[in-house]
Protein backbone atom coordinates (compact mmCIF):
# COMPACT_ATOMS: atom_id res chain seq x y z
CA UNK A 1 0.00 0.00 0.00
CA UNK A 2 1.81 3.04 -0.83
CA UNK A 3 1.66 6.21 1.11
CA UNK A 4 -0.31 8.42 -1.60
CA UNK A 5 -2.74 6.05 -1.26
CA UNK A 6 -3.65 7.12 2.46
CA UNK A 7 -2.58 10.50 2.23
CA UNK A 8 -5.40 11.17 -0.77
CA UNK A 9 -8.45 9.34 1.08
CA UNK A 10 -7.93 10.35 5.24
CA UNK A 11 -4.68 12.96 5.99
CA UNK A 12 -4.94 13.08 9.40
CA UNK A 13 -4.51 10.23 12.23
CA UNK A 14 -7.74 10.28 13.36
CA UNK A 15 -9.21 10.29 10.20
CA UNK A 16 -7.69 7.44 8.98
CA UNK A 17 -9.01 5.82 12.04
CA UNK A 18 -12.67 7.40 11.00
CA UNK A 19 -12.24 5.95 7.89
CA UNK A 20 -11.50 2.34 9.30
CA UNK A 21 -14.44 2.19 11.33
CA UNK A 22 -16.78 3.96 8.73
CA UNK A 23 -15.72 1.59 6.08
CA UNK A 24 -16.37 -1.49 8.89
CA UNK A 25 -19.81 -0.43 9.03
CA UNK A 26 -20.52 0.34 5.31
CA UNK A 27 -18.95 -2.42 4.20
CA UNK A 28 -21.18 -5.04 6.75
CA UNK A 29 -24.02 -3.24 6.32
CA UNK A 30 -24.08 -4.21 2.84
CA UNK A 31 -23.39 -7.76 3.21
CA UNK A 32 -26.29 -7.76 5.59
CA UNK A 33 -28.39 -5.69 2.93
CA UNK A 34 -27.91 -8.75 0.91
CA UNK A 35 -30.65 -11.09 2.72
CA UNK A 36 -33.17 -8.70 1.77
CA UNK A 37 -36.36 -10.79 -0.09
CA UNK A 38 -34.02 -13.79 1.59
CA UNK A 39 -34.23 -13.74 5.07
CA UNK A 40 -35.66 -16.75 6.73
CA UNK A 41 -38.94 -15.39 7.82
CA UNK A 42 -40.62 -11.59 7.91
CA UNK A 43 -38.78 -10.87 11.77
CA UNK A 44 -35.65 -11.65 10.75
CA UNK A 45 -35.82 -9.44 7.87
CA UNK A 46 -36.87 -6.59 9.51
CA UNK A 47 -34.27 -7.16 12.12
CA UNK A 48 -31.02 -7.40 9.27
CA UNK A 49 -32.31 -4.33 7.45
CA UNK A 50 -32.91 -2.55 10.45
CA UNK A 51 -29.17 -3.27 11.84
CA UNK A 52 -27.93 -2.32 8.49
CA UNK A 53 -29.65 0.99 8.51
CA UNK A 54 -28.36 1.47 11.86
CA UNK A 55 -24.62 0.09 10.43
CA UNK A 56 -24.80 3.00 7.20
CA UNK A 57 -26.24 5.51 10.06
CA UNK A 58 -22.53 5.38 11.50
CA UNK A 59 -20.76 5.04 8.51
CA UNK A 60 -21.74 8.25 7.26
CA UNK A 61 -21.19 10.23 10.35
CA UNK A 62 -17.41 8.19 10.66
CA UNK A 63 -17.03 9.38 6.78
CA UNK A 64 -18.04 12.70 6.76
CA UNK A 65 -15.16 13.26 9.57
CA UNK A 66 -12.96 11.12 8.02
CA UNK A 67 -12.89 13.29 4.64
CA UNK A 68 -12.93 16.88 6.44
CA UNK A 69 -9.45 17.74 5.81
CA UNK A 70 -9.53 16.20 2.01
CA UNK A 71 -12.61 17.68 1.75
CA UNK A 72 -14.29 14.63 0.32
CA UNK A 73 -17.56 13.84 1.45
CA UNK A 74 -19.23 10.85 2.86
CA UNK A 75 -20.73 10.32 -0.93
CA UNK A 76 -17.35 10.90 -2.45
CA UNK A 77 -15.45 8.44 -0.22
CA UNK A 78 -18.45 5.98 -0.30
CA UNK A 79 -18.49 5.38 -3.96
CA UNK A 80 -15.62 6.75 -5.72
CA UNK A 81 -12.97 4.74 -3.91
CA UNK A 82 -11.68 1.65 -5.14
CA UNK A 83 -11.15 -1.54 -3.09
CA UNK A 84 -7.25 -0.78 -2.59
CA UNK A 85 -8.64 2.36 -0.87
CA UNK A 86 -11.23 0.87 0.95
CA UNK A 87 -9.78 0.57 4.48
CA UNK A 88 -12.12 -2.26 6.48
CA UNK A 89 -10.96 -5.07 8.00
CA UNK A 90 -11.38 -8.04 6.15
CA UNK A 91 -13.93 -9.90 8.25
CA UNK A 92 -17.04 -7.42 7.32
CA UNK A 93 -16.35 -8.40 3.21
CA UNK A 94 -16.26 -11.85 3.60
CA UNK A 95 -19.39 -13.48 0.84
CA UNK A 96 -22.64 -14.04 2.94
CA UNK A 97 -23.42 -17.67 3.17
CA UNK A 98 -26.02 -19.18 5.20
CA UNK A 99 -27.71 -17.56 8.68
CA UNK A 100 -25.74 -19.26 10.79
CA UNK A 101 -22.57 -17.52 9.53
CA UNK A 102 -24.58 -14.06 9.26
CA UNK A 103 -25.73 -14.77 12.79
CA UNK A 104 -22.17 -15.52 14.07
CA UNK A 105 -20.26 -12.50 12.27
CA UNK A 106 -22.69 -9.97 13.61
CA UNK A 107 -21.66 -11.84 17.17
CA UNK A 108 -18.46 -11.22 16.35
CA UNK A 109 -18.82 -8.26 14.82
CA UNK A 110 -21.26 -5.91 17.11
CA UNK A 111 -19.74 -7.05 20.71
CA UNK A 112 -16.16 -5.85 18.84
CA UNK A 113 -18.40 -2.23 17.96
CA UNK A 114 -19.90 -2.47 21.76
CA UNK A 115 -16.53 -2.60 23.93
CA UNK A 116 -14.67 0.07 21.08
CA UNK A 117 -17.16 2.45 21.57
CA UNK A 118 -18.24 1.57 25.13
CA UNK A 119 -14.37 2.68 25.84
CA UNK A 120 -14.50 5.24 23.04
CA UNK A 121 -16.67 7.38 25.18
CA UNK A 122 -14.05 8.42 26.89
CA UNK A 123 -12.08 9.47 23.70
CA UNK A 124 -9.59 12.71 23.45
CA UNK A 125 -11.90 13.54 20.29
CA UNK A 126 -15.06 14.93 21.46
CA UNK A 127 -16.73 14.31 17.78
CA UNK A 128 -15.64 10.70 17.90
CA UNK A 129 -16.65 10.10 21.79
CA UNK A 130 -19.96 11.99 21.31
CA UNK A 131 -20.82 9.91 18.11
CA UNK A 132 -19.71 6.50 20.85
CA UNK A 133 -21.78 7.77 23.40
CA UNK A 134 -24.97 7.25 20.43
CA UNK A 135 -24.13 4.44 18.95
CA UNK A 136 -23.52 2.52 21.82
CA UNK A 137 -26.68 1.68 22.19
CA UNK A 138 -28.07 0.69 19.02
CA UNK A 139 -25.18 -2.10 18.93
CA UNK A 140 -26.52 -3.17 21.72
CA UNK A 141 -29.52 -4.66 20.20
CA UNK A 142 -27.12 -5.58 17.73
CA UNK A 143 -25.33 -8.13 19.92
CA UNK A 144 -28.68 -9.47 21.91
CA UNK A 145 -30.08 -9.72 18.33
CA UNK A 146 -26.75 -11.96 17.25
CA UNK A 147 -26.47 -13.65 20.64
CA UNK A 148 -30.05 -14.78 20.93
CA UNK A 149 -29.62 -16.54 17.52
CA UNK A 150 -26.34 -18.21 18.06
CA UNK A 151 -27.54 -19.50 21.60
CA UNK A 152 -30.61 -20.95 19.74
CA UNK A 153 -28.85 -22.26 16.46
CA UNK A 154 -25.81 -23.82 18.52
CA UNK A 155 -28.11 -25.66 21.17
CA UNK A 156 -30.70 -26.41 18.50
CA UNK A 157 -30.80 -29.26 16.10
CA UNK A 158 -27.90 -31.14 15.01
CA UNK A 159 -27.92 -29.26 11.82
CA UNK A 160 -28.18 -25.75 13.20
CA UNK A 161 -25.46 -26.51 15.59
CA UNK A 162 -22.57 -28.25 13.00
CA UNK A 163 -23.79 -24.97 10.50
CA UNK A 164 -22.63 -22.90 13.46
CA UNK A 165 -19.65 -24.31 14.41
CA UNK A 166 -18.55 -24.49 10.94
CA UNK A 167 -19.21 -20.82 10.45
CA UNK A 168 -17.23 -20.09 14.25
CA UNK A 169 -14.61 -21.98 12.70
CA UNK A 170 -14.65 -20.13 9.72
CA UNK A 171 -14.67 -16.40 10.82
CA UNK A 172 -12.31 -17.22 14.07
CA UNK A 173 -9.21 -16.26 12.77
CA UNK A 174 -10.78 -13.29 10.99
CA UNK A 175 -11.74 -11.08 14.21
CA UNK A 176 -7.51 -10.98 15.12
CA UNK A 177 -7.42 -8.27 12.51
CA UNK A 178 -9.97 -5.98 14.71
CA UNK A 179 -7.60 -5.99 17.12
CA UNK A 180 -4.77 -5.44 15.97
CA UNK A 181 -2.00 -2.66 16.48
CA UNK A 182 0.05 -1.37 13.68
CA UNK A 183 1.38 2.39 13.79
CA UNK A 184 -2.03 4.08 13.35
CA UNK A 185 -3.47 2.43 16.98
CA UNK A 186 -0.39 2.85 18.78
CA UNK A 187 -0.07 6.78 18.06
CA UNK A 188 -3.93 7.05 18.69
CA UNK A 189 -3.90 5.12 21.80
CA UNK A 190 -1.21 7.43 23.19
CA UNK A 191 -3.02 10.52 22.57
CA UNK A 192 -6.05 9.01 24.36
CA UNK A 193 -8.21 8.93 21.16
CA UNK A 194 -8.40 5.82 20.45
CA UNK A 195 -8.91 2.80 23.34
CA UNK A 196 -6.15 -0.02 23.71
CA UNK A 197 -6.90 -2.87 21.46
CA UNK A 198 -5.61 -5.42 23.65
CA UNK A 199 -7.89 -4.45 26.75
CA UNK A 200 -10.71 -4.30 24.11
CA UNK A 201 -10.01 -8.05 23.15
CA UNK A 202 -9.67 -9.21 26.25
CA UNK A 203 -13.68 -8.34 26.84
CA UNK A 204 -14.54 -9.07 23.63
CA UNK A 205 -13.21 -12.33 24.21
CA UNK A 206 -15.30 -13.10 27.46
CA UNK A 207 -17.75 -12.18 25.95
CA UNK A 208 -17.89 -14.04 22.71
CA UNK A 209 -17.09 -17.13 24.56
CA UNK A 210 -19.78 -16.57 27.05
CA UNK A 211 -22.36 -16.66 24.42
CA UNK A 212 -20.49 -19.43 22.54
CA UNK A 213 -20.58 -22.06 25.72
CA UNK A 214 -24.27 -20.96 26.39
CA UNK A 215 -24.96 -22.27 22.90
CA UNK A 216 -22.83 -25.50 23.55
CA UNK A 217 -20.67 -24.39 20.84
CA UNK A 218 -17.31 -25.10 23.06
CA UNK A 219 -14.08 -23.40 23.12
CA UNK A 220 -13.00 -20.82 20.37
CA UNK A 221 -10.18 -22.37 17.80
CA UNK A 222 -6.55 -21.14 18.62
CA UNK A 223 -5.03 -22.07 15.07
CA UNK A 224 -2.18 -19.18 14.53
CA UNK A 225 -3.87 -18.68 10.75
CA UNK A 226 -4.41 -14.55 11.62
CA UNK A 227 -5.47 -13.05 8.19
CA UNK A 228 -5.29 -9.63 7.73
CA UNK A 229 -4.30 -6.39 4.82
CA UNK A 230 -7.76 -5.00 5.03
CA UNK A 231 -6.24 -1.72 7.02
CA UNK A 232 -4.05 -1.53 4.79
CA UNK A 233 -6.71 -1.77 1.55
CA UNK A 234 -5.27 -5.34 0.63
CA UNK A 235 -8.25 -6.97 0.44
CA UNK A 236 -9.81 -10.05 -0.87
CA UNK A 237 -11.36 -10.42 -4.35
CA UNK A 238 -15.33 -10.48 -2.64
CA UNK A 239 -14.74 -6.80 -1.83
CA UNK A 240 -14.30 -5.36 -5.43
CA UNK A 241 -17.71 -7.07 -6.61
CA UNK A 242 -19.78 -5.93 -3.34
CA UNK A 243 -18.16 -2.68 -4.60
CA UNK A 244 -19.07 -3.02 -8.15
CA UNK A 245 -22.60 -3.49 -6.82
CA UNK A 246 -22.81 -1.10 -4.13
CA UNK A 247 -21.53 2.09 -6.80
CA UNK A 248 -22.79 0.96 -10.12
CA UNK A 249 -25.93 3.51 -9.97
CA UNK A 250 -23.52 6.62 -8.81
CA UNK A 251 -20.69 5.29 -11.58
CA UNK A 252 -23.63 5.01 -13.77
CA UNK A 253 -24.98 8.37 -13.21
CA UNK A 254 -22.57 10.67 -11.77
CA UNK A 255 -23.36 13.51 -10.13
CA UNK A 256 -27.23 12.81 -9.80
CA UNK A 257 -28.86 14.05 -6.94
CA UNK A 258 -32.67 12.93 -5.20
CA UNK B 1 -30.97 23.96 28.85
CA UNK B 2 -33.25 25.78 26.53
CA UNK B 3 -31.54 28.63 25.21
CA UNK B 4 -34.09 31.17 24.83
CA UNK B 5 -34.05 33.71 21.61
CA UNK B 6 -33.53 37.24 22.39
CA UNK B 7 -37.10 38.19 22.59
CA UNK B 8 -36.16 42.26 22.17
CA UNK B 9 -35.31 41.39 18.75
CA UNK B 10 -38.09 39.72 17.58
CA UNK B 11 -40.27 42.40 18.92
CA UNK B 12 -38.94 44.57 16.59
CA UNK B 13 -39.41 42.19 13.59
CA UNK B 14 -42.16 41.25 14.61
CA UNK B 15 -42.33 37.69 13.72
CA UNK B 16 -45.15 35.54 15.82
CA UNK B 17 -44.99 33.11 16.88
CA UNK B 18 -41.83 32.59 18.15
CA UNK B 19 -39.07 30.27 16.57
CA UNK B 20 -38.96 27.99 19.57
CA UNK B 21 -42.64 27.50 19.15
CA UNK B 22 -42.15 26.91 15.34
CA UNK B 23 -39.55 24.34 15.46
CA UNK B 24 -41.41 22.51 17.84
CA UNK B 25 -44.90 22.11 16.46
CA UNK B 26 -43.25 20.24 13.58
CA UNK B 27 -45.07 17.09 13.03
CA UNK B 28 -42.41 14.19 12.75
CA UNK B 29 -42.66 12.45 9.19
CA UNK B 30 -43.31 9.08 10.23
CA UNK B 31 -45.13 9.57 13.34
CA UNK B 32 -47.01 12.79 12.04
CA UNK B 33 -49.25 12.58 15.45
CA UNK B 34 -45.77 13.23 16.99
CA UNK B 35 -44.45 17.08 17.05
CA UNK B 36 -40.73 17.96 17.71
CA UNK B 37 -41.20 18.92 20.66
CA UNK B 38 -43.00 15.49 22.25
CA UNK B 39 -40.11 13.88 20.58
CA UNK B 40 -37.63 15.76 22.39
CA UNK B 41 -35.17 16.12 19.71
CA UNK B 42 -35.24 20.21 20.27
CA UNK B 43 -32.03 20.98 21.74
CA UNK B 44 -31.46 24.96 21.15
CA UNK B 45 -33.07 27.90 18.94
CA UNK B 46 -31.27 30.84 18.46
CA UNK B 47 -32.07 33.88 16.83
CA UNK B 48 -28.84 35.22 15.79
CA UNK B 49 -30.02 38.54 14.07
CA UNK B 50 -34.18 39.90 13.63
CA UNK B 51 -34.32 37.79 10.40
CA UNK B 52 -31.51 34.54 11.08
CA UNK B 53 -32.18 31.69 13.39
CA UNK B 54 -29.71 28.91 14.10
CA UNK B 55 -31.43 25.24 15.04
CA UNK B 56 -29.99 22.63 16.78
CA UNK B 57 -31.91 19.15 16.78
CA UNK B 58 -30.38 15.93 18.35
CA UNK B 59 -31.28 12.74 16.00
CA UNK B 60 -32.98 9.88 17.51
CA UNK B 61 -31.01 7.17 15.85
CA UNK B 62 -27.85 7.26 13.43
CA UNK B 63 -29.54 5.88 10.73
CA UNK B 64 -33.10 7.27 10.73
CA UNK B 65 -34.02 8.73 7.06
CA UNK B 66 -36.25 11.07 8.71
CA UNK B 67 -33.64 13.05 10.23
CA UNK B 68 -32.88 15.15 6.80
CA UNK B 69 -36.25 14.76 6.15
CA UNK B 70 -36.72 17.20 9.73
CA UNK B 71 -34.18 18.81 8.93
CA UNK B 72 -35.38 20.46 5.94
CA UNK B 73 -39.28 20.56 7.10
CA UNK B 74 -37.93 22.60 10.10
CA UNK B 75 -36.16 25.00 7.54
CA UNK B 76 -39.19 25.49 5.81
CA UNK B 77 -41.38 25.85 8.55
CA UNK B 78 -39.37 28.77 9.54
CA UNK B 79 -38.94 30.34 6.26
CA UNK B 80 -42.81 30.30 6.15
CA UNK B 81 -43.11 32.69 8.66
CA UNK B 82 -41.04 35.36 8.12
CA UNK B 83 -37.21 33.83 8.81
CA UNK B 84 -34.82 34.80 6.24
CA UNK B 85 -31.62 33.04 6.93
CA UNK B 86 -32.48 29.21 8.58
CA UNK B 87 -29.61 27.01 9.80
CA UNK B 88 -30.39 23.51 11.08
CA UNK B 89 -27.72 21.64 12.75
CA UNK B 90 -27.68 18.39 14.18
CA UNK B 91 -25.18 17.48 17.40
CA UNK B 92 -25.06 14.50 19.75
CA UNK B 93 -24.75 16.51 22.74
CA UNK B 94 -27.03 15.86 24.61
CA UNK B 95 -27.69 12.44 22.69
CA UNK B 96 -31.28 11.61 22.35
CA UNK B 97 -32.74 8.94 24.49
CA UNK B 98 -36.48 7.67 24.48
CA UNK B 99 -36.42 9.57 27.81
CA UNK B 100 -36.52 12.65 25.87
CA UNK B 101 -40.56 12.16 24.88
CA UNK B 102 -42.08 14.64 26.94
CA UNK B 103 -45.82 12.76 28.72
CA UNK B 104 -47.78 14.52 26.20
CA UNK B 105 -45.98 12.63 23.64
CA UNK B 106 -46.35 9.50 25.91
CA UNK B 107 -49.90 9.90 25.22
CA UNK B 108 -50.26 10.53 21.39
CA UNK B 109 -48.42 7.68 21.49
CA UNK B 110 -50.45 5.46 23.35
CA UNK B 111 -53.35 6.72 21.98
CA UNK B 112 -52.24 5.65 18.21
CA UNK B 113 -51.72 2.29 19.46
CA UNK B 114 -47.92 2.46 20.07
CA UNK B 115 -46.87 1.91 23.65
CA UNK B 116 -44.73 4.23 25.02
CA UNK B 117 -41.13 3.13 26.57
CA UNK B 118 -40.85 2.05 29.97
CA UNK B 119 -38.58 4.10 32.51
CA UNK B 120 -34.88 3.68 31.69
CA UNK B 121 -34.15 -0.21 32.52
CA UNK B 122 -31.22 0.35 35.48
CA UNK B 123 -29.27 -2.80 34.64
CA UNK B 124 -26.72 -2.95 32.10
CA UNK B 125 -28.00 -4.59 28.58
CA UNK B 126 -28.97 -7.93 28.70
CA UNK B 127 -26.26 -10.12 26.73
CA UNK B 128 -28.80 -13.38 25.55
CA UNK B 129 -32.50 -13.00 26.63
CA UNK B 130 -34.96 -14.45 24.04
CA UNK B 131 -38.08 -13.13 25.06
CA UNK B 132 -37.83 -9.82 27.51
CA UNK B 133 -41.26 -9.21 29.05
CA UNK B 134 -40.37 -5.40 30.85
CA UNK B 135 -43.03 -3.53 32.07
CA UNK B 136 -44.93 -2.65 28.36
CA UNK B 137 -48.33 -2.06 28.86
CA UNK B 138 -50.92 -2.72 26.14
CA UNK B 139 -51.99 -0.09 24.48
CA UNK B 140 -55.03 -1.71 24.03
CA UNK B 141 -56.69 -3.73 26.89
CA UNK B 142 -53.42 -1.81 29.60
CA UNK B 143 -52.62 -5.06 30.63
CA UNK B 144 -48.71 -5.35 31.91
CA UNK B 145 -47.50 -8.77 30.61
CA UNK B 146 -46.76 -8.07 27.24
CA UNK B 147 -43.73 -10.13 25.25
CA UNK B 148 -41.11 -8.82 22.73
CA UNK B 149 -41.68 -10.81 19.10
CA UNK B 150 -38.70 -8.72 17.68
CA UNK B 151 -36.11 -5.88 19.02
CA UNK B 152 -37.10 -3.94 15.24
CA UNK B 153 -39.89 -2.24 14.01
CA UNK B 154 -41.05 -0.11 11.67
CA UNK B 155 -38.88 2.27 12.34
CA UNK B 156 -35.43 2.57 14.43
CA UNK B 157 -36.78 3.59 17.43
CA UNK B 158 -39.75 1.23 17.09
CA UNK B 159 -40.07 -2.83 18.37
CA UNK B 160 -42.85 -5.38 17.82
CA UNK B 161 -44.77 -6.93 21.13
CA UNK B 162 -47.29 -8.82 21.65
CA UNK B 163 -50.08 -8.89 24.48
CA UNK B 164 -50.20 -11.72 27.32
CA UNK B 165 -53.95 -11.15 27.92
CA UNK B 166 -55.73 -9.63 24.50
CA UNK B 167 -53.14 -11.60 22.95
CA UNK B 168 -53.05 -8.79 20.30
CA UNK B 169 -49.39 -7.41 18.64
CA UNK B 170 -48.46 -3.69 19.14
CA UNK B 171 -45.43 -1.34 18.42
CA UNK B 172 -43.73 -0.35 21.52
CA UNK B 173 -40.74 2.65 21.64
CA UNK B 174 -37.66 1.05 22.46
CA UNK B 175 -36.66 1.47 25.87
CA UNK B 176 -33.33 3.20 26.69
CA UNK B 177 -30.29 0.88 26.75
Amino acid sequence: MTESHAARVAAKPAEQYALRLGDDALVLSHRLTEWLTRAPDLEEEVALANIALDLVGQARFLLTSAGQSSGRDEDDLTYRRTDREYRNALIAELPNSDFAHTVVRLLFFSTYQWVLYTALQHSAEPDLAAFAGKAVHEVAFHRQYAAGWVVRLGDGTEESHDRTSAAVAELWPYTAELFAVDELIEGLTAEGIAPDPVILQARWSEQVEAVLSEAGLGVAPTEAWRPTGGRAGLHTEALGYLLAEMQSVHRAFPGATW
Amino acid sequence: MMNMHNPAALEEAAIEPTAVDVVRSVPDPEMPYLTLGDLGVVVEVTADAPDSVHVRLTPTYLGCPATEVIARDVESALRDVGWRHVAVEYCFDPPWTPDRITPEGRRKLAAEGVAPPPARTTGGPVLVQLTTATRVTCPRCGAEETLLLSAFGATPCQELRRCGSCGEPFPAIKAAR
